[in-house]
């Protein structure tokens, strides 16, 4: 069985980590669906890489933060934050590719 | 002293807080009251410019409360990364209003004003011995990018804070700042533990973020002990849940378990968040291992000046040959100014309802909607040639033939006369690298400034 993102997390949000990085939060609702998640390493640098058409090495290997049932990604910035043709100097809006993310259930 | 109350007032001087929060927190007695002003995340201009990028009134509103509840309560106000950006002339803008409102209210205070600017040769002087180095994902720094930066600053740690309290200050007024640092100061004068005073000032500095619903203006105060520390907004409607704050934790950081900061990290690999009481939170198991210390360098170089027409399309014929007309605009321009060389300028073209937000990363990029919004935008040495190459290209673009046009009066929607802005001067950020060095109180000489000052 899968399951859109959508409906398995309480928060999925995107914002700079410093002007050279991207750093995307995925925070989940249910402590079994991140357990299931976490164990089966569902989410991946090279999913990631896929869904932003980026090279794997432009993305972090995801970090998992029991604490807050979350899954954190690392992504390099494709422009320095605020250079000239920059389109999100607070880099708020880059995890909309992750919405359409569909996830094992328990 | 078994505990030490720290109320933050907001998450960026000028966000404006609660009065009713802000008397709540008042009540609980804290021992310091503080406010991080600062943040890279606007961009490079305020940096760059010299500029705040929170508004002088919101500022002084924010102060004059914290300044007066301070005075009342004959207890600190420490505020970091003055202006946001925090160089000599954002030091200087906030200095000015603390001076306006200790002449206003007729206060006796004694200010500490620390500057963050690191001179130039400093830099050079460190590149030149290998003591530069580069974040994740950023480039090596050069000697060009030094000079070429209008101001330089260094990200200052907690030292600079606790000799200011230490030597009676009544008011900290700091340059750019470890955002933690004005929360941790008083803390660590008075022993506590590292870790544990670096963890909670990472969160307080957000103010109520860490709460649900969380908001950057409003109260939080954070009490600190021996082996934990509690969160608690002060505004009944907010409350921190273990995963509220935990999930802070993430926020604008690449790793949640080590956070690096001047002089160290903190470890949080082993952190307990448990409930305590009704709305707040216990944190335990917060570590800082002590590493050499390391500055963050910030500076920013002066890259042209822009000018920007923001305009609106229904047609949906045009819609779908956006990408043709674009092109045809860029060549028309190109054809008209031979003499402007290409690589002199830079012009932009954004297409809001298409991949306006994310460029290159927007997996499904083409227009799927009944309109569009466009942005045109012009780079260049001097905001005349920006002017011209983004009027020219917007006068292209509105009377641009392209193929089964039936809309021949024009193709743009402008919501504004005039159609073009200047919007000034454009910066890029040129450091945000890290130096070590062995004495970083050398840094961050402290002035002492007695209010009222000396009749002049």
């Amino acid at each position: 069985m899968t399951a859109p993102l959508t409906e398995l997390a309480d928060v999925v949000r995107s914002k700079n980590s410093g002007p050279y990085e991207l750093t995307i939060d995925i925070i989940f609702t249910g402590q079994d669906q991140y357990e299931l998640v976490k164990q089966r390493r569902a989410i991946s640098r090279e999913l990631v890489a896929e869904l932003y058409r980026v090279p794997v090495d432009d993305v972090g290997e995801p970090i998992f933060y029991d604490p807050a049932k979350a899954v954190k990604i690392n992504l390099r910035r494709p422009l320095v934050s605020g250079n000239v043709g920059e389109r999100d100097v607070y880099g708020a809006q880059q995890h909309g590719p992750l919405l359409t993310l569909r996830l094992p259930t328990p | 002293m078994d505990e030490i109350r720290v109320l933050s007032a907001t998450a960026i001087l000028g966000y404006g807080f609660p009065d009713a929060s802000f008397e709540a927190g008042l009540a609980r007695g804290p021992h310091l009251i503080a406010a991080d002003a600062g943040s890279c995340d606007p961009g490079p201009y305020y940096l760059g410019a010299g500029a705040s990028f929170t508004d002088r009134t919101a500022v002084t509103r924010d102060l004059e409360r914290m300044i007066r509840a301070g005075q009342r309560l004959g207890i600190p106000v420490v505020i970091g990364s003055a202006g946001g950006a925090g160089a000599a002339p954002h030091l200087a803008w906030l200095r000015g209003i603390v001076d306006e409102i200790a002449a206003g209210q007729g206060l006796r205070l004694r200010a500490a004003v620390i500057p963050a600017d690191i001179d130039r040769e400093t830099v050079l002087q460190a590149l030149r011995d290998g003591r530069i180095s580069a974040l994740p994902h950023g480039p090596q720094l050069t000697a060009e990018d030094i000079h070429a930066s209008t101001h330089l600053v260094a990200q200052m740690g907690t030292a600079p804070f606790v000799a200011a309290l230490r030597d009676g200050a009544d008011i900290v007024l700091a340059g750019r700042a470890y955002d933690p640092a004005v929360f941790a100061a008083l803390p660590l004068l008075h022993g506590f533990d590292e870790g544990l005073a670096l963890h909670m000032s990472k969160i307080l500095e957000c103010a109520a973020i860490a709460a649900v619903p969380g908001s950057g203006s409003d109260c939080m105060l954070g009490t600190l002990r021996r082996d934990h520390f509690v969160l608690e907004p002060l505004n009944p409607v907010r409350r921190c849940t273990p995963t509220s704050v935990a999930a802070h934790t993430l926020y604008e950081k690449s790793d949640p378990y080590h956070l690096p900061g001047p002089g160290g990290y903190l470890d949080l690999s082993d952190c307990v968040f448990t409930s305590e009481d009704e709305r707040g939170v216990r944190v335990s198991g917060s570590r800082h291992i002590a590493q050499p210390f390391a500055v963050k360098l910030e500076g920013a170089r002066l890259r042209g000046y822009r000018t920007v027409s923001v305009a609106g399309a229904r047609d949906p014929y045009f819609i779908r040959e956006i990408d043709t007309v674009i092109q045809g605009v860029r060549d028309r321009v190109a054809d008209n100014f031979p003499d402007i060389p290409p690589d002199s300028y830079e012009l932009l073209v954004r297409v809001y309802g298409a991949d306006g937000c994310m460029g290159p990363l927007e997996p499904s990029p083409r227009p799927a909607g009944h309109e569009v919004g466009i942005v045109i935008e012009a780079v260049a040495d001097s905001q005349d040639l920006a002017d011209t190459l983004c009027g020219f290209a917007r006068s292209t673009m509105l009377h641009f033939g392209y193929p089964g046009r039936l809309s021949t009066a024009g193709n743009l929607a402008f919501p504004y006369s005039p159609s073009d802005f200047h919007a000034g001067e454009v910066y890029e950020w040129s450091v945000h690298h890290l130096m070590a060095t062995d004495d970083p109180a050398a840094l961050f000489p402290i002035t002492f400034v007695d209010y009222p000052g000396d009749p002049s």
